[in-house]
């Protein structure tokens, strides 16, 4: 693509920060992560009838019949089973994160670790590694140690039925797509962009949404700054974000009532 | 006369502090003070003092207590019952004389047995000139009003979304409120009651002719108290869908004593005894929805709600026999915000297109 001439048309955003991405270029679609999943992945498989997506801070499970989604569930209140907590156990072990997957596949005897949270869990792993456990299989257990978390919170009771699509940061782990397949017998597929389902899902809607507007690339150009600050007409506090494009406010959010809006 | 500065206060709960408020002073005689509207602080001084395991609405219960004692309120009220809301009332007088407070605290629990005659009594010694047929009638006049209410918040539930002007609504309910708190009889409270039902309808509103139906079941506070709840019932009003919630006040005070066995009955294919409190209804009623063809069902609970957690498999299997998305939330004093957005844009996205399938 480099040195084609390249022209933006329309731009969407998704993720947790869409809102305030969305605000600074000027999105034509700010959508959420769950939608724009599912339909970037039906873009490319229409016959999937379940997505696993395991991103840095949260997780989901999407069901698709017959190309539209019937139900979704999301992780509550708690990161276990996220790319974060594997990202952080890998610092621990002293392993690249990239390489994670690889040293799982090394394991022939996986240890166990408890999966409800991450707190034990790696109360767990250290405990493991100290009593002389290797490397590598505190590595594979970890991976199933993500796998059963999703099953057991974010899967719970759903029906999962193939075609199996897993997607988001922690796809790109050979280790996790291993206890998938071993944990539910089903063959898992990663797309070579899993990673970018989400992204792909918000550029469709773009492009549907019937909304044009020239993008122009000055962004990296413009100063773009947001401040905080905390209203004080009552003993809410809310706390208001304004974004500031040159200096000048161009959008604000955060307040419950209009007292803040000024 | 009005009896000399004691001031009496309770905790929140929706808009009913404007039918708690006036039968107190009905009956006590007494300035009756409604604690300053729920906002962070409120929740942040509650969390501070409770236990950390505790279900959401002790922690609200109790940030209003402190709130109205910084205001010099010095008699509380308490009421519940069904789980370990029934306990409650212990726990927060205890927790607020350790932080020093002094007043004076009345906890009922109907489903213990506080009997109407024993509310009574509790009345009559903070106020000695009150005779029984005045408490009665006042009850009476309490239950009506309630139930005027309950009636004009439903009918708001499922055409705010649809208010051709934003606000409109809105607006009209403090008017509404305002009028209600002020009624003396049986007779102005139906007065009120047919003013308003002909105002509100006459409020303009674009409606398809099949809008988008959505269930809200679970437990009682986080249903009714819509701080607690994030405002799940305005967000999903403002995605253009009609919002039906069962669990009033008026409801859960007019159950009967066999409710929930026959209620249990009624859903028997799923459930074969009584869950705990409001447990039972939560999936009755799941059924009922799904049975209507309901476009999909919100759960709603504090975390660590036993009767909600219990009811959540027999949900999951109504999801699935009837094909009902239903979305489950678990509320507690840090719950983030925008997760509950996420969620709530992709149902109505996912109810959206699902509707569009069938076409």
């Amino acid at each position: 693509m480099k040195g084609q001439e390249i022209k933006v048309r329309a731009v969407g955003t998704t993720g947790s920060a869409r809102k305030l991405i969305g605000t600074i270029l000027k999105a034509q679609v700010v959508k959420n992560e769950i939608t724009a999943h599912a339909i970037g992945t039906l873009s490319k498989y229409p016959d999937t009838r379940t997505i696993f997506e395991i991103g840095g801070q949260d997780s989901k499970i999407i069901l698709i019949e017959n190309g539209i989604v019937v139900d979704y569930a999301m992780n509550t209140l708690c990161a276990a089973g996220t790319g974060s907590f594997l990202s952080s156990q890998a610092k621990r072990l002293g392993i690249e994160v990239e390489r994670f997957g690889d040293w799982a596949l090394k394991s022939k005897t996986p240890v166990k670790i408890a999966a409800r949270c991450t707190v034990f869990a790696e109360s767990d792993l250290v405990h493991k590694a100290q009593i002389g456990h290797k490397k590598e299989d505190i590595v594979a257990g970890l991976c199933t140690a993500v796998v059963t978390n999703y099953l057991n919170n974010v899967g719970k009771g759903k029906t999962i039925k193939a075609p199996i699509i897993f997607q988001g940061g922690v796809s790109k782990n050979i280790g996790v797509i291993k206890a998938y397949e071993e944990t539910i017998g089903e063959p898992v597929h990663v797309d070579e962009h899993s990673h970018l389902m989400g992204a792909l899902g918000a550029a469709i809607l773009a492009k549907t949404s019937g909304k044009e507007q020239d993008f122009i690339f000055d962004i990296e150009e413009i100063n773009f700054e947001t401040r905080g600050r905390e209203c004080t007409f009552c003993a809410n506090n809310c706390e208001i974000i304004c974004v500031h494009k040159d200096n000048e406010l161009i959008d604000s959010w955060g307040n419950k009532c209009d007292k803040g809006a000024s | 006369m009005e009896q000399s500065e004691r001031i009496a206060s309770f905790p929140h709960m929706g808009n009913y502090h404007v039918v708690v408020k006036a039968l107190i002073k009905r009956i006590l005689n007494m300035k009756v003070m409604t604690p300053p509207p729920i906002t962070k602080r409120t929740i942040e001084l509650g969390a501070k003092h409770s236990p950390e395991a505790v279900c959401v609405p002790f922690k609200y219960n109790l940030g209003n207590y402190i709130e109205s004692l910084e205001k010099g309120a010095d008699i509380l009220f308490q009421a519940g019952g069904g789980c370990r809301f029934g306990y409650y009332g212990e726990v927060q007088e205890q927790i607020l004389r350790d932080l020093g407070y002094e007043f004076e605290f009345l906890s009922f629990d109907a489903s213990a047995g506080s009997s109407i005659i024993q509310i009574y009594k509790a009345f009559k010694n903070l106020n000695p000139e009150i005779t029984i047929s005045k408490f009665m009638q006042s009850f009476l006049l309490t239950m009506k009003m309630l139930k005027c209410m309950d009636e004009v918040e439903e009918y708001i539930r499922k055409n705010i979304g649809f208010e051709a002007q934003k606000g409109s609504f809105e607006k009209m309910q403090k008017s509404f409120l305002n009028e209600l708190e002020k009624v003396k009889s049986l007779r102005e409270i139906k007065e009120i009651h047919r003013k308003y039902k002909e105002k509100f309808e006459k409020i303009e509103i674009v409606k398809p002719d099949k809008p988008i139906r959505v269930g809200i079941v679970g437990e009682l506070y986080v249903l009714m108290e819509p701080f607690s709840n994030y405002f799940i019932e305005k967000e999903l009003a403002a995605y253009g869908m009609e919002v039906h919630r069962f669990i009033t006040a008026s409801h859960l005070l007019t159950k009967r004593k066999k409710h929930n066995e026959r209620l249990a009955k009624e859903a028997s294919k799923y459930i074969k005894y009584h869950i705990g409190a409001d447990g039972t209804e939560t999936v009755e009623k799941s059924k009922m929805l799904a049975e209507e063809k309901f476009d999909g069902l919100i759960h709603v609970k504090p975390f660590g709600c036993m009767p909600e957690v219990n009811a959540m498999p027999m949900l999951q299997r109504i999801s699935s026999d009837y094909k009902i998305p239903v979305l489950y939330f678990s509320f507690d004093s840090q719950t983030s915000e925008t997760g509950i957005k996420t969620r709530l844009e992709a149902f109505h996205d996912m109810l959206t297109m699902k509707r569009g399938e069938k076409k």
